[in-house]
């Protein structure tokens, strides 16, 4: 019979101890927020229309896409990006071609058009928006690249 | 003329045919030409306000054939929602907005209602088995125009330069140039693409 009182007991401190931890703040990156309310929504970005290419940071990095692709529909039928992308129509559209290691399937295999794993661009490549880090940091482009 | 009209007695047609035949005796010609006027204004409103009446969304969009499939598509575009609240709806860029052009495409149309009694697409699967069908059909149409639907808001002449991105201006200033037509570069911008291999099988996955 004690037994029983002893365990319902802590029992009843561990709920009212876990209710204490849930109602209290939640310390984030992004700041703290009380569960139970809702976070205000960060302002929306706005990705820049167009731009001259951007140089990369890090090597092997994927160039990033300094243009905005809203709309820009990448699917079974048609891959918008490729529509200026392509080895085909880069030089009439004045775009960067896609590397010619888009054309290899996983064993090395060289295929005459663009591979399936290669398809979806916004997998590696992603556009810019002109936003301050989330996060403090010393990051610094890669000297090979940038020569200084 | 009383023998002729003894020849169909009762024949409801042909008394109306022999009425219409002879000349009036009872009203002025005067009567006559301001009800033959005020009748004609009737039926030309008419006949007009019909016809906006199917240059409408509302009408597009009563067959779920167009709700369920290019409507939903269109939706998620620069023509349907747009920072100046601007919308360009299914007529601004299917219907030609000048009179004889409009009536050619409205009695084309009416093969599409033909279709529709066929029942040509009225599943998804179907739709999609058609798409690249209807999608050149639409392509050619645009072609053979100049793109003149586009233009009732697009004009080359009006564009400011200066405000586009420098993809724009160049592809702009080049299609200018050339002699391009809207529709040749900007294809599938208010409804999803069809497969488009055999247009440009550079910008689809496959090997082919």
């Amino acid at each position: 019979m004690n037994k029983k009182l002893i365990i319902m007991f802590v029992l009843f401190l561990a709920a009212g101890f876990n209710q204490q931890v849930i109602a209290g703040e939640l310390q984030s990156l992004r700041g703290s927020v009380d569960t139970d309310k809702n976070s205000k929504a960060p302002e929306l970005k706005k990705y820049s229309k167009d731009g001259e290419p951007i140089a990369r940071d890090y090597v092997q990095q994927p160039p990033l896409i300094p243009h905005k692709i809203k709309g820009y529909r990448v699917n079974k039928n048609a891959n918008k990006c490729l529509s200026c992308h392509s080895w085909k129509n880069y030089r009439e559209s004045g775009a960067t071609k896609i590397s010619q290691t888009h054309f290899e399937d996983r064993e090395k295999h060289v295929l005459a058009n663009i591979s399936a794993r290669r398809y979806f661009c916004t997998q590696c490549h992603v556009p810019q928006v002109v936003s301050p880090p989330l996060v403090k940091n010393n990051f610094k482009p890669v000297a090979a690249i940038t020569g200084e | 003329m009383n023998e002729k009209k003894s020849n169909c007695n009762d024949k409801f047609i042909c008394r109306i045919w022999q009425l219409l035949k002879k000349p009036s005796v009872k009203y002025s010609l005067g009567a006559l030409l301001v009800v033959g006027f005020i009748s004609g204004i009737l039926f030309w409103g008419a006949f007009n306000t019909a016809m906006e009446m199917t240059n409408t969304e509302k009408f597009c969009i009563s067959c779920h054939e167009m709700e369920d499939t290019v409507y939903q598509e269109y939706k998620e575009t620069i023509h349907y929602s747009n920072r100046t609240g601007v919308r360009a709806t299914c007529p601004d860029c299917h219907v030609p907005k000048e009179w004889h052009h409009k009536v050619v495409r409205k009695i084309q149309a009416t093969n599409e209602l033909w279709h529709k009694a066929l029942g040509s697409i009225d599943t998804l699967e179907k739709f999609e088995a058609k798409r690249l069908t209807l999608a050149k059909n639409v392509w050619r149409a645009m072609e053979t125009t100049d793109s003149r639907e586009c233009r009732n808001c697009h004009n080359f002449e009006f564009m400011d330069f200066a405000e586009q991105g420098r993809r724009a201006v160049k592809a702009h200033s080049e299609g200018l140039t050339s002699g391009s037509t809207c529709i040749d570069c900007h294809k599938g911008i208010a409804h999803k693409l069809p497969d488009m291999r055999e247009v440009d099988s550079s910008a689809v996955v496959g090997d082919k």
